[in-house]
This record gives structure tokens, C-alpha cells and sequence, in this order.
């Protein structure tokens, strides 16, 4: 295969961590939606715990986004 | 990589020195990088400083930016470390500002973003971790590597614990840096990109794409929008990570 070509094909292959890390995201924060809906006053402290998750789970597909990054601009 | 229309995306994180310094071989040129990481120090300081010198009871506009923002890290703090967490507040402080006043300034056209830079990310993240090893031994002494240790786990199991914790612990500086750097990369990346399809559209001469050039730039005004957010919400989370990993040097032991 064009070096090239392989190149991009990968790039848009890590691209696709981003995706999943954006479903682990819509998870944390779903759930944590569902559960304040709930528990309207449990909500506040319970709410810079969702966030650690979220940037937890985010982080994860900000490495996808460097590897495509890194792919793209680097290699 | 000409994306969108010849316009190079990763052209406004070049950094070009403005004065050249270079004694003994060692590259000290003022940057522009270190510009804007002077005029991030500057407002901070002039926010803080001016805001907390009229010390009314009725605080003005200043004042209670500088309230609130005092009040908001605060009550962060002593949410995830308890109140002797709030020994560290000028370190947690500092670095909010720092990263919330780069991460906005860098919004405004033509800026530089000081946190897209990863030198700058891995320093901050390094300086956290740096400060949560040495005063974790300092303050405990052996017990603080009991952070590695995870109570009640069985015998076989505890080395495959250990080997995780350890490489848990070693890549929190990495994902630290690189969530806030990735961040501001990817936004700042997709707002050239947006704004290129404008400039090659208009580019283009034909009439069909005069029509359609105002969609990139009404996506482009969104994505504004959206980049203030994760602005803040990136500076938010690097102090908030910051606190629960000080608060691993304060309160070791599972």
C-alpha cells in the first residue's frame, strides 16, 4: 500500500477512539442525569464526581485524537 | 496538510521568537508564546490584584469576579480534599487562573494559545505531580506508597494490583497534560478549518458556493461558543484533578 495513503487510512482509524470515548462521555453524564433527576438533592455534591468521569473517559479519546494528530502532522 | 482551502490549520501554534536570545547556545528568545504567557500573568494579576484592593462590602463588578472565582476553587477544594486541603490553595488557585485566562485569551482572534502548546501542558502536569510525590514522602514517609496498595484485595492478586496502581499513578501526568493540550488543539484546529471552507468558498468564484459560504461561518461562531465552554470547563477539570491527586498526598491509605 501507498505509504500515503496508509497514512491517512490510520489516521481516520484513530479518529474512530474519539467516537468511543464520546459514548463512555454521554454515559457518565446520561446516568448522572437520570440518577439527579432523581435525587434532585443529592445532585450538587455528586456533581464535580461526574465530572472527574467525564474528563476521565475524554482523555482517553484526546490520546485517539493525538495518535491521529500525530499521524497526520508528525510522521 | 492544506486543509480547507490552502489554509494551513496548524500555522497558529507556530511559535516565532520576537527577540532572539541565545547565550552559551542556550535558546532563551522572547517568543511569542512567552508573550502571551506575560499578558496571561498580567490580567490575572490585575484582575486579582485590583479586584481585592477596594474590599467593599458591596463589591463591585471586579470584586466579586474576583469573589466568585476565589469562592468557586475554594469550595472545589474543600469539597474533594476536606478543609486542610485548603493549604495548597495559592498552588491550585494559580494554576486555575493561569489555565482559565490562557485558554479564554487564546480565544480572541489572532491570539496564541499558551495551553496548545505541550511543553507548557507537561510542565503544569509535571509540577502537580512533583508536588504530590514530595510532600506525600515528606508528610508520610513509607506509608504514602501505601496509595499502591489496595486494601482487601486477595494475596495472589496484590502483586497484578500493585503493577496497575504503579502504572495508574505513572500516567496521571500524561493524561493530565495531554487532555488539556488535546483540548485546545482539537478547537482551535476546527475553527481554521471552518474558517478555510470560508475562504475557499468565497475563493471559488462560483455562484452556488457565495450561497452556501455563510453555513461554515455560522458553524465557525458556534464552535466559538462551544471552545468558551470546554475552556472553561478544561480549566475547571485540570484543578479539580489537581485537587484529587493532592488529596492522595494528604490522605493516603485506602
Amino acid at each position: 500500500m501507498d505509504p500515503v495513503a496508509a497514512k491517512f487510512i490510520g489516521a481516520g482509524l484513530a479518529s474512530l477512539g474519539m467516537g468511543l470515548a464520546a459514548i463512555g462521555v454521554g454515559t457518565i453524564f446520561g446516568n448522572f442525569l437520570s440518577g439527579a433527576l432523581r435525587n434532585p438533592s443529592a445532585a450538587d455534591g455528586q456533581f464535580p464526581r461526574a465530572f472527574i468521569g467525564a474528563a476521565l473517559a475524554e482523555g482517553l479519546g484526546i490520546f485517539a485524537f493525538v495518535v491521529a494528530l500525530v499521524l497526520l502532522f508528525v510522521v | 496538510m492544506a486543509a480547507g482551502g490552502g489554509i494551513d490549520p496548524i500555522h497558529q501554534f507556530h511559535i516565532a521568537p520576537i527577540v532572539e536570545l541565545k547565550p552559551f547556545g542556550i535558546d532563551l528568545s522572547f517568543t511569542n508564546s512567552t508573550l502571551w504567557m506575560v499578558i496571561v500573568l498580567a490580567v490575572v494579576s490585575a484582575i486579582m490584584i485590583y479586584g481585592s484592593s477596594q474590599r467593599s462590602v458591596v463589591p463591585g463588578r471586579l470584586q466579586s469576579l474576583a469573589e466568585m472565582a476565589y469562592e468557586f476553587v475554594a469550595s472545589t477544594m474543600t469539597g474533594v480534599m476536606g478543609k486542610d486541603g485548603l493549604k495548597f490553595f495559592p498552588f491550585v488557585f494559580s494554576l486555575f487562573m493561569f489555565v482559565l485566562a490562557s485558554n479564554l485569551l487564546g480565544l480572541i482572534p489572532g491570539s496564541f494559545t499558551v495551553t496548545s502548546q505541550i511543553i507548557v501542558t507537561a510542565a503544569l502536569a509535571l509540577l502537580v505531580i512533583c508536588i504530590v510525590v514530595i510532600y506525600g514522602v515528606v508528610k508520610h514517609g513509607s506509608h504514602f506508597f501505601g496509595l499502591f496498595v489496595p486494601s482487601g484485595v486477595p494475596g495472589w492478586l496484590l502483586p497484578f494490583m500493585v503493577l496497575i496502581e504503579a502504572v495508574s499513578f505513572l500516567s496521571r501526568p500524561v493524561s493530565l497534560s495531554l487532555r488539556l493540550f488535546g483540548n485546545m488543539l482539537a478547537g482551535h484546529i476546527a475553527l481554521k478549518v471552518f474558517g478555510g471552507f470560508v475562504v475557499a468558498l468565497l475563493g471559488s468564484g462560483a455562484v452556488l458556493s457565495y450561497a452556501i459560504a455563510p453555513l461554515p461561518l455560522l458553524l465557525a461562531v458556534a464552535l466559538t461558543a462551544l471552545e468558551v465552554l470546554v475552556a472553561v470547563l478544561q480549566a475547571y477539570v485540570f484543578a479539580i484533578l489537581t485537587c484529587v491527586y493532592l488529596n492522595d498526598a494528604l490522605h493516603p491509605g485506602h
